[in-house]
């Protein structure tokens, strides 16, 4: 599949927001954060930037922008109309958090409220992104249980690195969270490498004999293609990457994502609080290479079936 | 709505058979010229006559080469168009309605005025019927000539997709195929006819009929150019065949 940056950034953009959200609304229910009002503030409209720049972003890559506002009224059957209403939805919470930080007291009910409503909307949200993927039966690296688990923790383990820069650059207690992010990081690197294996040890089920419908075991092969520019369904759909260049990517994208930001955030474990705040900012522009790296892979080394009307031997 | 309608049991389509298809690409070239004029008018070509022409066509014809395992190979011309799912994910996936099933006949459409242009429509399908108008920025697909079948001001034998019309061979035949009695559905049930990717789960409406089974006379290696003459009118021909030479 064509990688669109617009959809690139979306998706990156508006998970580590959705993350970092999210981490803000629980952590002032469960008050596992510092009740420091400059803090919340700083954290939850940065967030608020990144959802909104990443919503935005994605409406570029619309034909009609103008008609945005219809995709709202599918949810019933649409995964990208559900996208779209529970995005709109988490502002509600979301902006009433973020106003009651800044207008009412540190200990009133509702930014505990509007904090528990607005983490399980932005699980939701991200939810709800991934399924527009991976409910897609004709993109074999999409259409798997690993996307939405991907999705979910690859916004909650940018979420916390953000979190954590910003305890740091706020000179609050970091370590248990810390710890946290370096385990949501292994963890969501494990379900990373298990996505790479299944696309790797995998293929649609369907084949070029099933496409054009000649018996298991013959062989295909494109003589005449129906047009003599590369058309659409080309350009948006047989996206091709050498295999070679997806290797060195995907090491790349799991050294900046995954090892080094752990690597960072570990080392203020053990650090001064300058060095502290060196790694811990560090850990951010790393971290966002990788998941642009990340998330390009996600677009350029999936295949989709009518790749195999132009010569395709499997998707 | 995008929610797949309850069917009419009416269910129009194409069968398409590939025994015959000698893939000429009169079907595609006449399908283009009805509908740059037709419902989702029009089909924009971006540098016609330059060096990158590219545009929006709704039929396609491949040309397969198939090796069988036995090491036999033959020529399929396909010609590719919407299928018009039962199941079609194109239109449970819009977020905004434009895509939708027409519950009286199960043509599937997508109303150009609220298409977004978000393209999601086109990932959905398996089959790559969909193809984006980068111009006026929606999506566009085959409409199975909703605008010809129906229109009487034509004369009734017209009233069948401009692709059906324009096939000189009589590969295309068009009727409603949620009909046991239709001519089409009697067609596909006695040449076997077959669903695109059954496993994608679509269940498409259009079938697809399958290359006969070659004809080899039992007699074949002995009816193989043989002399017509014998004996002396041999001897002779042979002598002036290679007086000549």
């Amino acid at each position: 599949m064509n990688p669109a940056f617009s959809v690139i950034f979306f998706t990156t953009a508006s998970g580590a927001g959705y993350g970092l959200l999210g981490l803000l609304g629980a952590g002032s229910f469960f008050s596992f954060l510092p009740a420091d009002r400059t803090l919340m503030i700083a954290a939850s409209v940065t967030a608020l930037l990144l959802i909104t720049g990443g919503l935005l972003s994605s409406t570029f890559h619309l034909g009609h922008p103008e008609r945005a506002w219809r995709a709202v009224s599918q949810w019933r059957t649409s995964w990208l109309s559900r996208e779209g209403v529970s995005s709109l939805v988490t502002y509600i919470p979301a902006t009433l958090f973020t106003y009651t930080w800044v207008f009412c007291d540190i200990d009133n009910s509702m930014i505990r409220l509007s904090g528990l409503a607005t983490v399980v909307l932005a699980v939701i949200t991200v939810f709800t992104t991934a399924m527009i993927y991976a409910s897609l039966r004709s993109i074999h690296a999409w259409n798997n249980k690993w996307v939405p688990l991907n999705y979910l923790l690859l916004a909650l383990a940018t979420g916390l690195i953000l979190l954590n820069a910003f305890l740091a650059w706020f000179a609050a207690d970091t370590v248990g969270l810390t710890i946290v992010a370096i385990a949501v990081l292994g963890g969501s690197l494990v379900s990373k490498l298990l996505y790479w294996r299944f696309i790797d040890s995998s293929s649609s089920s369907s084949s070029n004999a099933s496409a054009i419908g000649t018996r298991p075991g013959s062989t295909v092969k494109l003589t005449q293609s129906p047009h003599s520019q590369a058309n659409y369904l080309q350009q948006e759909m047989v996206f091709v990457i050498a295999r070679k260049h997806a290797r060195k990517l995907r090491r790349i994208a799991t050294l900046m994502t995954f090892v080094i930001p752990s690597v960072l955030l570990a080392a203020t474990l053990f650090s001064n609080s300058k060095l502290n705040v060196a790694c811990a900012t560090l850990a951010v522009p790393v971290a966002t290479i990788g998941i642009l790296i990340e998330r390009w892979l996600f677009f350029a080394e999936a295949r989709h079936t009518v790749a195999l009307y132009y010569g395709a031997q499997s998707a | 709505m995008t929610a797949i309608p309850k069917s009419s049991g009416k269910k129009l389509g194409l069968v398409i058979d590939l025994d015959i298809c000698v893939g000429c690409h009169a079907c595609t070239t006449s399908c283009k010229e009805w509908n740059t004029g037709g419902y989702s008018a029009p089909l924009t070509d971006t540098d016609p006559y330059g060096e990158n022409p590219t545009g929006v066509w709704f039929n396609r014809v491949h040309t397969f080469e198939v090796t069988a395992p036995d090491g036999s190979s033959q020529t399929i011309n396909f010609p590719k168009s919407c299928l018009h799912c039962d199941d079609a994910p194109c239109v449970t996936v819009c977020p905004t309605g434009a895509s939708f099933k027409r519950a009286e006949d199960g043509i599937v459409l997508v109303n150009q005025d609220t298409c977004i242009g978000c393209k999601l429509c086109s990932w959905a399908c398996p089959y790559g019927a969909r193809e984006y108008d980068s111009t006026d920025g929606v999506m566009k697909k085959c409409t199975l000539c909703v605008d010809k079948i129906y229109n009487e001001d034509l004369p009734e034998h017209s009233r069948v997709p401009a692709c059906v019309s324009a096939c000189p061979t009589g590969a295309r035949s068009f009727g409603d195929l949620g009909d046991r009695d239709s001519a089409v559905s009697k067609l596909v049930e006695s040449r076997g006819g077959f669903d695109l990717m059954p496993e994608q789960q679509c269940s498409p409406v259009n079938k697809y009929l399958p290359l006969r089974k070659k004809v080899v006379p039992a007699n074949a290696a002995t009816t193989a150019l043989r002399p017509k003459v014998s004996g002396v009118a041999d001897a002779l021909l042979k002598w002036i065949d290679k007086s000549l030479c």
